[in-house]
């Protein structure tokens, strides 16, 4: 059961997960999560690919770049949120409307 | 030779130039100025007339000079002046009675505010009439007509601050307007015709046969009418007695000496191309005219109303001569009735003058001009008396006057018309009743104006005087030639021109057309002194001098019963003839009967044109302003419905489409993720089953 | 595999995934946060079933010890007494199905359908390897990486003094 099928199917699982996450919570934070969720996934389908596929470490450098890029993410982003929580006195993403037309 | 006749007609001119631009400033308001101007005409007509014509004693003399004046084709206008014995004979009378007139004008214009303006357009006028007369062509002939009729204008309305005077002067010139149309078409068409307004190229060119019949006739009514209106024949008569509301030398001049003569005189020229049945016509208008006006001056109360009266019977006279062919005739009274009618005005103008005079210092405010106002003047102003008298009598067709043979002559060439065609016998009638009443009146006149006692106030009467020398002058002169030796030299028959230097200067012409008609026509047409009813004409001539001499002695022995002996009394006369004598009185509702027809017909006219005007032309623009405010309700309705409903309903589509889209837009990012998502995934599932290209 | 070694992955993956479900579901955030701790440690696990033995560990230190430490700092931050009973679930929850089932689908039938090649390495420790490639073959990125790094820490620096400063009126 160590085949690429299994991985591939946790990663759409996590994957989906993560979307459910980013498109129905309603805390800012909620949100965040899901997107680190899904970049995992991702990550895990890289190194998943790259194990059964590639049979080299192209897989692993492109997950590894992913954690890097998602910390940095990360942390711009609740730098981000942070100020929005100042501004708006709450955590919700649907407060978010003043784009609102 | 030229240069003679040039100075007698631009010598006026000259006066009236330079009296009207700067009268104000010469002395004596310029008067002399006209005066040496006219005398000075006077002496070079005479001179031209004793040392020229006289002295040629050519019956056919003749100087011409003319020059192109305008050429196309086969047309040409010539201008020039034609000298023969005709113009300078005229010459002469308009020179003499203008100059006398002058002359009168100092003594009677005195005092008078617009005194130089007055000179200025006698000058004017002496113009216009001599150059009348001396023109050789119908186109100048026309010019002058004009002229003098501005003229006459001029000078009937020149106390213009009286409506009456001003009426009258209109009344003239629009009642010779009518007769000028006439004028002109029978101008025209003589010269479509012949292509010359020459007279003599006229002639020669009716003579020639190009212009016959039935449009010669119509040519020389046409021509006539000119003359209808310019000496107030029958029916365009009733300018003239409104003339008189000019001042009196104007009436001496132009009403009773020159300008009415004009008519005549155009006759005269034309005579030549007159054909039988145009002649006819002028015949029967003359003569009718001359009796019509002799019943009315019969009637009037007024001293220049019945002269002016007697003025237009005199010219029916003439022109009636000249109808029957009796040329000789007709010329010859023109010119002894010039001398004895402005004679007579210029007396009637002392008398009134005097009488104005006696009024103003009695403070009476009648009329200076009715004969009810006058009588025993002849103790008062002798002078005038005489030269009445002497006037009256030569008007009235007595023995030894001039105008006993003139008048003579025509009343012997219409009888003798008569003789030779009977069925025109009213016209002989015409003739001898017309001079029964002309001694008659004139007659009355005398008595009433001199004879008797005064009929004013004693304070008035007191103030009567015999008028200055410059007033008395031109009567003597004038009342000097009724004497009727003057024109039959060398002969000395009172009863008959023959033999004289009149007769002989002026001979009947023989007609320019075919005398290759049927007989009558041709008898007719040779009618005069060279006809081969030479024994007729004698008969008839004396026949009627018998007659006239009758009739006039009747007239004359009327009035004296009725005015001077006072036997019969003319008011038991008037009302036994009630009607007859209002309609004499009322001048047979001339006026009246042209006021309801003519100018009300007109009026009429012009009203019924504004009304279609007002209605129609203004009724169109009005409907075109309705039309385009309905057209621009229409148009504004479909811009404010249509084309901004059009707008609208693109923007309220826009609006509700937004609106829609809108709702998609909620800033909520998670909901974007959604659609994005959605989206994602329908394409990935579609392109699974279907295969996007 | 030895079914000792299945046991230990299909336990694991379950932790995974029930990890990441808590996360997604459930009300508390607070609980949410240390679920994804767990599900980072799962995705770690599974990691070194794949022998990515570096990789394990780079997930372990920067995602639990980094980011998930500033996660749930940022929660403790935001947290609001009122807000803790308020149902954590948008409107659209249902609604969000449908894509994701549309996705999920998609993607699966799209792995599923094509013939990936199969290979076996071999099992060798990655740290050198991984050290050698990023300094050979994927250095850009990894320059570049570090530029990013370095303007996410400027960033974040920025955004966090603006908040800093009001915070501290």
């Amino acid at each position: 059961m160590n085949s690429l099928t299994t991985y591939i199917i946790i990663s759409i699982v996590l994957f989906l997960l993560g979307l459910l996450a980013m498109m129905t919570r309603k805390n800012a934070i909620s949100v965040l999560m899901g997107v680190e969720l899904i970049l995992n996934s991702a990550g895990l389908a890289f190194v998943a690919f790259g194990r059964f596929v590639a049979g080299n470490l192209d897989g692993q450098t492109a997950a590894l770049f992913i954690i890097i890029v998602a910390a940095a993410e990360a942390a711009v982003a609740l730098a981000v949120f942070l100020n929005y929580y100042r501004l708006k006195a709450t955590a919700e993403v649907d407060k978010a409307d003043a784009l609102r037309g | 030779m030229l240069a003679i006749v040039l100075s007698i007609l631009l010598a006026p001119l000259a006066a009236f130039a330079l009296v009207i631009f700067f009268g104000r400033w010469l002395p004596r308001g310029g008067d002399w100025v006209s005066l040496i101007a006219i005398w000075g005409g006077l002496g070079l007509s005479l001179y031209l007339f004793f040392a020229r014509i006289l002295v040629a004693y050519n019956p056919t003399f003749l100087e011409n000079f003319s020059f192109d004046w305008l050429v196309w084709g086969d047309y040409r206008l010539t201008v020039g002046i034609a000298l023969d014995n005709m113009a300078v004979m005229m010459l002469v009378v308009v020179t003499l009675v203008s100059a006398v007139v002058h002359l009168f004008s100092i003594g009677y214009m005195k005092g008078d505010p617009r005194y130089s303006q007055f000179f200025a357009y006698l000058s004017f006028f002496s113009f216009s009439m001599l150059g009348l007369v001396l023109a050789d062509n119908l186109l100048v002939i026309y010019a002058f007509w004009e002229l003098v009729g501005l003229s006459s204008y001029l000078l009937i309305g020149f106390w213009y601050e009286k409506d009456s005077a001003s009426d009258a002067g209109k009344k003239a010139f629009i009642t010779n307007r009518v007769g000028d149309a006439g004028m002109l078409v029978g101008i025209l068409l003589v010269f479509t015709v012949l292509g010359t307004m020459n007279l003599r190229e006229i002639t020669e060119g009716v003579a020639a046969g190009k212009l016959s019949g039935g449009l010669l006739t119509t040519a020389g009514i046409c021509l006539f009418l000119g003359a209808v209106g310019k000496s107030a024949q029958f029916p365009l008569h009733v300018w003239l007695p409104d003339a008189m509301e000019g001042p009196t030398p104007v009436s001496a001049l132009i009403h009773a000496a020159t300008m009415v003569a004009a008519g005549v005189y155009l006759t005269a020229r034309i005579f030549v191309i007159l054909t039988v049945d145009a002649s006819l016509v002028i015949a029967y208008v003359g003569g009718f005219t001359a009796i019509f006006a002799a019943t009315i001056a019969v009637a009037q109360n007024d001293i220049k109303r019945v002269l002016a009266y007697s003025t237009v019977s005199q010219l029916g006279y003439m022109v009636m001569a000249l109808g029957v062919g009796a040329y000789t005739a007709g010329f010859f009274h023109l010119v002894t009735h010039a001398m004895f009618k402005a004679c007579l005005f210029l007396g009637s103008g002392s008398v009134i003058h005097a009488l104005h005079h006696a009024l103003h210092h009695a403070g009476s405010h009648a009329d200076a001009q009715d004969l009810r106002n006058m009588g025993g003047l002849r103790k008062r102003m002798p002078l005038t008396f005489w030269t009445f008298l002497i006037a009256t009598v030569a008007l009235s067709g007595v023995p030894l006057t001039s105008g006993f043979i003139s008048k003579d002559a025509i009343l012997g060439g219409t009888l003798a018309f008569v003789m030779e065609h009977p069925v025109h016998w009213p016209l002989a009638l015409f003739g001898f009743c017309a001079a029964a009443l002309t001694a008659f009146y004139m007659f009355r006149l005398v008595y009433l104006a001199f004879a008797g006692t005064f009929r004013g106030s004693p304070q008035a009467e007191s103030h009567l005087r015999e008028s200055p020398a410059v007033i008395t002058a031109p009567l003597i002169i004038l009342s000097t030639l009724c004497f009727f030796a003057f024109f039959t030299l060398p002969a000395l028959n009172p009863t008959t021109p023959e033999g004289g230097w009149f007769a002989h200067l002026f001979p009947n012409p023989p007609r320019a057309y075919e005398t290759a008609l049927s007989g009558e026509h041709a008898a007719v047409a040779g009618h005069g002194a060279e006809a081969a009813t030479e024994s007729l004409h004698h008969t008839a001539h004396n026949a009627a001098m018998l007659i006239s001499i009758l009739v006039a002695g009747l007239g004359i022995w009327i009035a004296t019963l009725g005015y001077y002996w006072k036997r019969i009394s003319p008011a038991y006369w008037q009302t036994r003839f009630g009607v007859l004598y209002r309609g004499m009185f009322h001048k047979w509702w001339s006026d009246e009967i042209y006021d309801a027809t003519v100018i009300k017909g007109t009026l009429g006219f012009s009203r019924l044109l504004a009304w279609f005007d007002l209605r129609g032309i203004d009724g169109v623009v009005n409907g075109s302003a309705w039309l385009t405010r309905w057209a621009s309700v229409v148009q504004g309705w479909f811009d404010l419905r249509v084309v901004d409903g059009l707008v609208n309903r693109a923007a309220w589509f826009v609006g509700v489409w937004g609106k829609f889209v809108r709702r998609f837009q909620s800033g909520q990012i998670q909901r974007y993720i959604f659609y994005s998502l959605l989206v994602v995934g329908i394409v990935v599932v579609l392109n699974w089953f279907g295969g996007l290209r | 595999m030895t079914l000792l070694s299945q046991i230990v992955f299909w336990f694991f993956v379950a932790l995974t995934v029930v990890s990441a479900a808590v996360v997604v579901f459930h009300k508390r955030i607070i609980y949410s946060a240390f679920a994804l701790l767990f599900a980072f440690f799962g995705v770690a696990v599974l990691y070194l079933f794949l022998h990515a033995d570096f990789l394990a560990a780079a997930q372990v230190l920067i995602y639990v010890g980094g980011i998930l430490t500033l996660v749930i700092f940022g929660v403790f931050l935001t947290a609001k007494i009122t807000t803790l009973d308020i149902p954590q679930l948008t409107h659209q929850r249902f609604l969000a199905l449908i894509p994701l089932v549309l996705l999920g689908l998609g993607i699966f039938l799209v792995f599923y359908t094509v013939p990936w090649p199969s290979v076996q390495p071999e099992i060798t420790p990655t740290t050198q390897r991984i050290g050698e490639l990023l300094l050979t073959r994927y250095l850009v990125p990894f320059e570049l990486a570090s530029v990013l790094l370095l303007a996410a820490l400027v960033g974040a620096m920025r955004l966090a003094r603006h908040f800093r400063q009001q915070e501290g009126d």
